[in-house]
Parts: structure tokens; sequence; C-alpha cells
């Protein structure tokens, strides 16, 4: 490892923890791939977005300061979903409005925070990955990543140069999903809606596989596709650019 | 009109199972999405354009009692009055002792948001004056007596065997063989019957798109001609607006119709752009005898200097309803008040309350979509936000919601104990998510399994797996 590659604080966002490690395990990997020297501080819990989309600002607050702590050492902070590093970047600044001093740190938190395709790509400069993944994907760029983070593209120029992958095109990839965090419980009507018409865009591209850096889009895609009879599985964007299969994709039951 | 905000749930529910309406809705994605597009590719320097009117409203709202004050001097300067309403029932009031002073038994009017938001037409009825929409959508949504669904498209959730019906059950003498079945007959048969009401008005009322303070002349676009019959044939011409819609200058307003113009209808320049400024004068060869502007408040003062004060830089395009997947879904009906979609969902809490209209910033994804397309980039998403922090600061979050966001807290907190929670959730579900149907006895998981299963997690945390060593 030559002395000069970045020490990179891993923020793996609750869901990635709870529901997929082995997205957690690729992301490490393309990270080292690409000459960081990647550490997984034990102290980190949630961004706070539920916190911030609920109103309960208070407690948002709270947690971005232990964001702030949490991730100081680091050089950079790489964060496995748009969401999570949508709330760092565009809202963690807007929390601390009326305090200049934290309004200060948690902009220096934002400006070295990256969610990972973008890191990968703009800072590390990776125009290609050395991977194989076989079968049809289509990609899906969450809402807060296309908008808050600007990166429409910008995955799609790294999965194409995954060996064996078959990627295939939306016809409205500008959709949300309906996710949306506790929207999609609160009003799961609207928000099934919104799903089926994901569901439906992504089983006329063909693909066989959606992969998305969000894993809250994800599981809302997948779930509805398996309510709905759609023989389409997810994986995290970080597992197939890893070339990374050793769990089976999302949607995938036992019973399968 | 009364609000029914706090019926959202069930307004859009019944909206989403009504097959008329949603076939209705589908247009809003092949007609006005893709014409915005067509027209910003059309215009380069577009997004240039919408900093420049976003600069124009700033500037304005900044210096809102200046350039009202200078507005009303130049309406007076030309014979014209102007009336300041503090509220609804003052300006309902003001436009009906002018319609009483003019002797006024029928009154035309052009479209106007405003005009439904103080609910002129009832209180006109309620005291013998017939008001008579001019405005073909406008028109329609008066004959059903409904509200309009849509800010610039009104009667958008009606289709045209809605419209046929209503002319036949309202227009007197329809001879029951005439054919209402294409779009043209049903545009005759509303024109044969309005260029009578024309006419016989004694005072037209239209809205404003802009009042402009350097010359005191008020503005409307309109693509069917129809505000400017309404303005100019009759005796007495009242516009009804909000005090946000003055701009200083030509300039000003000229550079606001570039960018309204594209982001409602996708068109380069409205059909009818009318600008009026006084009554008739002496060599002019029409225009009313008298010209009042009547200046709306309505709580719009409150905005200014407060959280939500970029909304009131709005427009009216309803870009944010075009591309909003909540409206696109659920039609503007189910927002229960004047104004739906995105603007509707940050503006009704202001006007009606925010106990009445909670769900409606409440129930949007935030994607964001709505921020992106608004031609004086109002920051929506951010507004729906703010309004979720009053409602939890006041209490008006519902009970289990706020206790689901203390145990959160609580939890996110302490890592070690949040550790411990995350890895007992991760088991458990993957438990529950082996068993089909087990998920669904979970209380708290109504929401999310009404419409989806869950797949399956790995079953072991990352955190966890990652302090075991494990690195692949």
């Amino acid at each position: 490892m030559p002395a000069t590659a970045p020490r990179v604080g891993l923020f793996v966002t609750c869901l990635v923890d709870l529901y997929r490690p082995q997205a957690g395990f690729a992301a490490v990997k393309l990270l080292e791939d690409a000459g960081c020297i990647v550490e997984v501080p034990a102290a980190q819990t949630c961004c706070g977005q539920p916190g911030l989309n609920s109103g309960d600002a208070a407690t948002a607050r709270d947690l971005a300061r232990r964001v702030v702590a949490t991730f100081r050492p680091y050089e950079h902070v790489v964060v496995l979903s748009g969401s999570c590093a949508g709330t760092i970047r565009r809202h963690y600044p807007e929390l601390f409005a009326d305090d200049p001093e934290m309004r200060r740190a948690v902009r220096a938190l934002a400006a070295r925070t990256y969610e990972l395709v973008e890191y990968l790509v703009d800072v590390r400069g990776l125009t290609a990955v050395e991977a194989a993944f076989g079968g049809r994907v289509a990609h899906h760029l969450s809402c807060s990543a296309l908008r808050e983070l600007g990166m429409a593209g910008k995955t799609e120029t790294l999965l194409d140069t995954v060996s064996g992958l078959d990627r295939v095109s939306l016809a409205h990839p500008e959709e949300c999903c309906g996710f949306g965090g506790t929207f999609c419980v609160k009003y799961p009507d609207i928000s099934e809606r919104m799903a089926t018409g994901k569901v439906q865009d992504i089983h006329d591209s063909g693909a066989e596989i959606v992969a998305s850096g969000d894993l809250g889009c994800l599981l809302n895609i997948i779930g509805r596709a398996q309510r709905m009879d759609v023989p389409l599985k997810g994986r995290h964007v970080a597992e197939v650019l890893a070339g990374d299969v050793a769990s089976p994709p999302l949607g995938e039951d036992e019973e399968d | 009109m009364a609000a029914t905000s706090h019926l959202f749930k069930e307004n859009a529910r019944r909206a989403m199972l009504d097959e008329r309406l949603q076939g209705a809705l589908d247009k809003l994605k092949a007609g006005f999405r893709v014409k915005r597009r067509e027209a910003m590719a059309r215009l380069p320097e577009f997004d240039a354009l919408r900093d420049a009117a976003r600069d124009v409203k700033d500037h304005t709202l900044a210096h809102l009692d200046l350039y009202l004050e200078a507005f009303e001097a130049q309406v007076r300067a030309q014979g014209g009055h102007v009336h300041w309403c503090r509220d609804a029932a003052e300006a309902r009031q003001a436009v009906l002792d002018i319609c009483r002073r003019a002797g006024a038994r029928t009154v035309t009017k052009g479209k106007s948001m405003v005009a439904e938001e103080v609910e002129l037409n009832p209180f006109l009825e309620r005291n013998g004056i017939e008001p008579v929409e001019t405005d073909l959508g406008e028109y329609i949504i008066q004959l059903r007596r409904e509200p309009p669904s849509h800010i610039i498209a009104p009667a958008i959730h009606l289709r045209k065997d809605d419209v046929a019906q209503a002319f036949r059950r309202s227009h007197e003498g329809l001879a029951e063989e005439r054919s209402l079945e294409q779009p043209r007959e049903l545009l005759d048969e509303a024109r044969a019957v309005l260029r009578e009401r024309f006419l016989a008005a004694d005072v037209g009322i239209t809205g404003a798109n802009f009042l402009i303070a350097e010359n005191g002349a008020s503005v409307i676009v309109t693509n069917e001609g129809n505000g400017d019959l309404t303005q100019i044939l009759p005796r007495v011409h009242v516009v009804l607006t909000g005090i946000e819609k003055v701009v200083p200058t030509m300039e000003d307003a000229t550079t606001l119709l570039r960018v309204l113009a594209r982001s409602a209808t996708g068109q380069e320049f409205t059909s009818y752009v009318t600008f009026s400024a006084g009554p008739r004068r002496a060599d002019d060869p029409d225009g009313p005898e008298e010209f009042h502007v009547v200046l709306l408040d309505n709580g719009r003062s409150a905005l200014l200097g407060g959280p939500f004060r970029d909304a009131l830089r709005c427009i009216r395009c309803a870009a944010c309803l075009n591309h909003c997947p909540i409206y696109a879904n659920v039609g503007g009906h189910a927002y229960g008040w004047v104004y739906s979609g995105p603007i509707g969902a940050v503006l009704t809490p202001a006007f009606v309350g925010l106990e009445e209209a909670v769900d409606l910033p409440n129930a949007s994804s935030l994607c964001g979509r709505c921020e992106e397309v608004c031609p004086v980039r109002i920051p929506l998403p951010r507004m729906l936000r703010e309004w979720r922090t009053l409602a939890f600061g006041r209490r008006i979050t519902p009970a289990r919601e706020r206790w689901g966001l203390a145990l959160w807290g609580w939890l996110a907190a302490r890592p070690r104990a949040y550790r411990a929670a995350s890895a007992l959730a991760a088991w458990g579900l993957a438990r529950l998510t082996r068993r089909k149907g087990a998920l669904e006895r979970l209380p708290f998981a109504k929401g999310w399994t009404a419409a989806r299963d869950l797949p399956a997690p790995e079953g072991r945390t990352f955190m966890n797996e990652w302090r075991r060593g494990r690195r692949r």
C-alpha cells in the first residue's frame, strides 16, 4: 500500500448493517482495491435521517454531532447509501443554521463525505472495475443520489466495465420508487402504486437483477416485485461492482 | 372553500380507486412533462433564466411594501382604485361592494386561484349576483360545482363525456340529438353559451399573474382569450390577486413570463398575454370605465421573514404538480383545499392550519423532483420537512410515531445497545421472513406488508461480523 493511501472511514449505514453485510464487505474490497486504508469506526450508528424527515430535528442534530465526532479522524468518509450521504452533505448544514460552530464542523464533514460510487469515480478516479457478474442488470439510482448528490450516469460507467454484465436501461429512471423512508409505511397505498410503476419499468427493461446503491429503495422494489410475482432479484451496487455473489440476491427466498 | 385536508388519506384512497380519474391523470406524463422538457431543450439558457426569475422574486419580496405602494400610486394616478384586504372576508366584501355600486347582476370571471381561495362564487351567488366562469376548464367545474383539481388545468380530472354530461344538464335548449363527442363540438357549445354571457356581464373579474410597480399594470396570461373578453367588455374590471404578485418592472415581468409558459405548458409564450393599466382613457378604442385592484394578504405577509418565505416566489405554473408522483396518483382534490401538489402541501398548512393539513407535508417521499423543475427554485422538500418539524414540536405528529422516534433516538445514541438491537432484529427478521405470512401478524409491519413482501436479510449484522474479523 503506498504511503499516500487515504484513510477512509466507512459509514456502513443502518440498512446495510442490518440487512446486507455482504454489501459492506464488497465496499471494503472496492475501496481497498482503489488504494484506500479502510476503517470501520465502531461508534457509528445512524446518520439521523429518520429524525430529519419526521420532524424530530433535535434528535437528528444529536446524531449529527455524534457522526461528526465519530468520523473526525478520517480523511474521507464513504457512505453506503445515497440518501445517508445526502443527509450529511445537504441537510446537516441546514440543521445547524443557527449554530456557527457546529455549522463549520458539519460543513467540514460534508466536504469530505461521499457515496461509495461517487468516491470511487470522482475522488479515486476509477474508470473500470475488475469483476465478473453474469446476467441482465438494471440500475436504479435513488432520488437522493440523483438530485442531492448529482450522481446521474456515474454508476453506469463502472457497471459497464463488469465482465459478463448485460446492462439494460430504464424508460423512466428519474421516477421515485415510492420508498421515501417512513413514507412507505405511513402512506402504503400511494407508495404501493409508485413501487408498482417502478417494478413494471424494471420488468419491461428485461432485467433479471436490479442493482442500487440504496438498500431502502432495493427492499421496496424487490418486496413489491415479490408481492406482484415478478421474478426480479436485487443486489447492492457494491456487490455487483466487486463481483461478490457469495450470498443469494435479495428476493431469492429459500423455497426458490 | 372549507378544507377537507384532514381527510387526505381517505380522499387519496378513493382517488386511487377511481378509474376515470386515473385515466385522466395519465395525461400529465405524456402531456405537460414532455412539453416542458422539449421547451427546455429549445432554450439552453433556461437554467440561467430560472436564476434570474428567482432573483426578481427574492428582491421584490425583500422590499414588498415599497413595490406594493409604488404599484398603488401608479394605479391611482391612472384613475384606478386599489383595495387592501387582510383576509378572505374583506376581499369578498370589496368585490361585492364594487359589484353593488355598479348595479351588477352578472359578472364574468377569468380563471383566478385567489377567487377560489376566498370562495368568491358562492358568496356572490348568496348576494344575488351570478358569476360566470369564462375559462373553459373553470366553466366546466363551475357547472359541476367542484373546486379546481389543478392550478392551470382545473378540470384535468374530467373526461370528454363528463363535460358533455355537464353541458347537457346545464345548458337550456341544448338539443338531445346534437353531438358532443368531439372536443371541437364541446368547445363550440361552450363558446356559444359563453358569448352571450360575455356581452351581458356588468363586471369582469380576473386574477393577475403579475402586477407591475413601475406602471401600475396587471398582467394575465390565457390560452383562450377569455381573460381579454372578461376585462374589456364589461363596464367595470376588477383584478383580484395576492400581494406577492407584484414585480418592479416590465422587464422583470417578461423574465418571469418566459419561465412561466415553458414551465407550465411548454409553450415559449402563452397565447394571450394581456397588460391592463387603469380604466379606458379618452383615446382608447375600448376598455372598462372603472378599474379596481383587490389586493389580498390572507396570511401571505405572515410568511415573510419565516421558513416559508420562498413559497411566495411561486408563479403558479404547476410544474411541481405535473412532476409530483404523489399528485400523479391522487390528483388535486385529495389535497382538500385550493392549492394541490407540492406547492399546495406547503401553502395549505399555512392557510388552513397545520392540524387540519398535517397529512399534506407528510405524504411525500421527498424525491425532490418538484424543486428540480420549479422555475423560481422554491426549496419545496425543505419546506415539507419544516412543516414536519413544526408538527413534531407541536405534538401533532401521531403518538406512535413520536414513540418510535424516541426509541430509535435513544438506541442510536448508544452504539452498544444499538448493535445489540440490530443484531436481534437481523436474527428475528431472518426467521420471520423464512416463514411466509409470519410478518403480517406483527402490528408495526402492516404498512410494509400491505403492499410488499419483506425480502430475507442475511441474518447477521455487518458491524458484528466485522468485529469478529470477517473481511469478505
